[in-house]
């Protein structure tokens, strides 16, 4: 998931990679880099979203260079769109384009199954995803702060992992603002426990 | 603003007539050389230029002239269009055009380029980046000799919040600058003297227009060409960003205002 505030975003994820019932791999890094200040939230197919995160990252960075400026954060969502929707028939990847720029600020745009491209102030995606619709609703503020994001990003990822067999390991959570990004891990029993019984 | 194909072609035939007439000379020798070298773009000479490009360059000077400035909120662009016939409609054979939305200019594969850098990016292409496809493109057809360098200076013009006011003049050989203000076309060097007397960075576009028409009146050459229109374009904070020709009454005000300055130094004279 994503979370705009003003001067960034944060973004979450899980760390489960699953191939029906066998974990692949228990802590995936999902979060994955297109520039220093725009990165995606990958779900679906990992061969997909791996891919398209790729190829996304290089025309970016080639699109950079001839720039002379770093590229705005709709522009990467607009190739992630592009792509997602050109190929819809042979993919599934679900994925959240977030990330800061100097023109319009933190941003995050959800491009979902379709091919759709759209910007959104807070967006949740995945399998557990359809579990924490409900809490996210309740619990999303306009305007927090980034450390009342983070919190309420840990809670829902916390809540998906709790709820979704195709989700946990641990979280990972991110927040990307002019100066980079600053990543966090929460594992373990560090992750909050709500009602389990 | 673009010189005629006919100009340009005129111009090429025009040398070698002349050079085969000089066949008996002194002068051969070296007339000989541009002879074997000028007849296509994919050659050099042999002190290192393309002929060409430098014919097409001279078919861009015998055309009518271009004043564009870029002043604090905008850019101005205004074409001297010499008309070769009263039979003419008014405003028939248009010399601005639009490229994108914000971007003013006159060649139409910038269309092509602007709008697909819009559908690959999502944003409005930089006119950094468009000068600079543009420029390509025109510089490629220096290179071969199955086709000719372009007769044309373009202009670009553009504006926008994150950028400015931005004004680029491409050449026919491909290269191209950012300008603060710049002419071509067949008065480029008095329009350029003049140019130089303004301080357009302090100035808003409503100002700027009547410079640009009264710059144009200046230095028609009223024996010459005594028909002629002026097209008058801007974009900028007063246009929204959008490019668009002056409307009507201001670039009238604009045009009278600069008849009658060019009235009053006839005056002054005596």
């Amino acid at each position: 998931m994503a979370v705009e505030y003003d001067g960034g975003v944060v973004i979450g994820a899980d760390s489960r990679t699953s191939s029906g019932s066998y974990v692949v791999n228990r802590v995936t890094d999902k979060l994955t880099r297109i520039t220093d200040t725009i990165y995606c939230c990958r779900s679906g197919s990992a061969a997909d979203t791996q891919a398209i995160a790729d190829i996304v990252a290089y025309s970016l960075n080639f699109h950079k260079m001839e720039l002379d400026e770093d590229p705005l954060v709709k522009t990467a969502s607009t190739i992630f769109r592009d792509m997602c929707y050109k190929y819809r028939d042979s993919l599934v990847a679900g994925i959240i384009c977030a990330g800061w720029d100097k023109i319009s600020g933190g941003q995050v745009y959800v491009i979902p199954l379709g091919g759709m491209c759209i910007r959104q102030p807070f967006t949740i995606g995945g399998s557990g995803s359809t579990y924490i619709y409900g809490f996210c609703d309740a619990n999303y503020k306009p305007n927090m702060s980034k450390d009342e994001c983070l919190e309420f990003v840990k809670n829902a990822v916390a809540l998906a992992i709790s709820r979704d067999g195709s989700s946990g390991g641990v979280i990972r959570l991110a927040a990307i603002s002019k100066d980079g990004i600053d990543r966090t891990i929460i594992s373990g029993d560090q992750i909050p426990t709500f009602y389990n019984g | 603003a673009f010189a005629d194909s006919s100009f340009s072609v005129a111009a090429l035939f025009s040398e070698t007539v002349l050079l085969t007439a000089c066949a008996a000379s002194k002068a051969f020798s070296v007339k000989l050389q541009i002879l074997k070298y000028d007849l296509s773009a994919s050659q050099f000479s042999p002190d290192g230029r393309v002929f060409q490009v430098e014919y097409a360059v001279k078919a861009v000077e015998s055309s009518g002239s271009i004043v564009a400035i870029r002043c604090q909120d905008g850019v101005v662009i205004g074409v001297e269009k010499i008309l070769s016939s009263k039979l003419y409609e008014t405003s028939s054979n248009q010399k601005i055009y639009n490229v994108d939305r914000h971007v003013g200019m006159v060649i139409s594969i910038a269309r092509d380029e602007a709008s697909d850098y819009r559908q690959n990016y999502g944003t409005d292409v930089p006119l950094k980046q468009l000068a600079n496809r543009v420029a390509s493109y025109m510089h490629a057809y220096t290179l071969y000799s199955s086709v000719r360098p372009f007769g044309v200076s373009a202009v670009l013009a553009s504006y926008s919040e994150t950028y400015g006011p931005e004004l680029y003049m491409i050449e026919p050989s491909g290269l191209y600058w950012g300008y603060r203000a710049c002419t071509a076309g067949k008065a480029k060097q008095a329009a350029k003297t003049e140019l130089e007397k303004i301080k357009a960075s302090e100035m808003t576009c409503e100002e700027v227009v009547k410079e640009v028409a009264r710059i144009i009146y200046l230095v028609h050459d009223e024996i010459k060409d005594k028909l002629f229109e002026v097209e008058l374009s801007w974009v900028g904070k007063v246009t929204n960003g959008e490019h668009r020709l002056v409307p009507e009454d201001i670039a009238n005000e604009a045009k009278r205002l600069a008849k009658n300055a060019l009235e009053e130094d006839l005056d002054d004279d005596d």
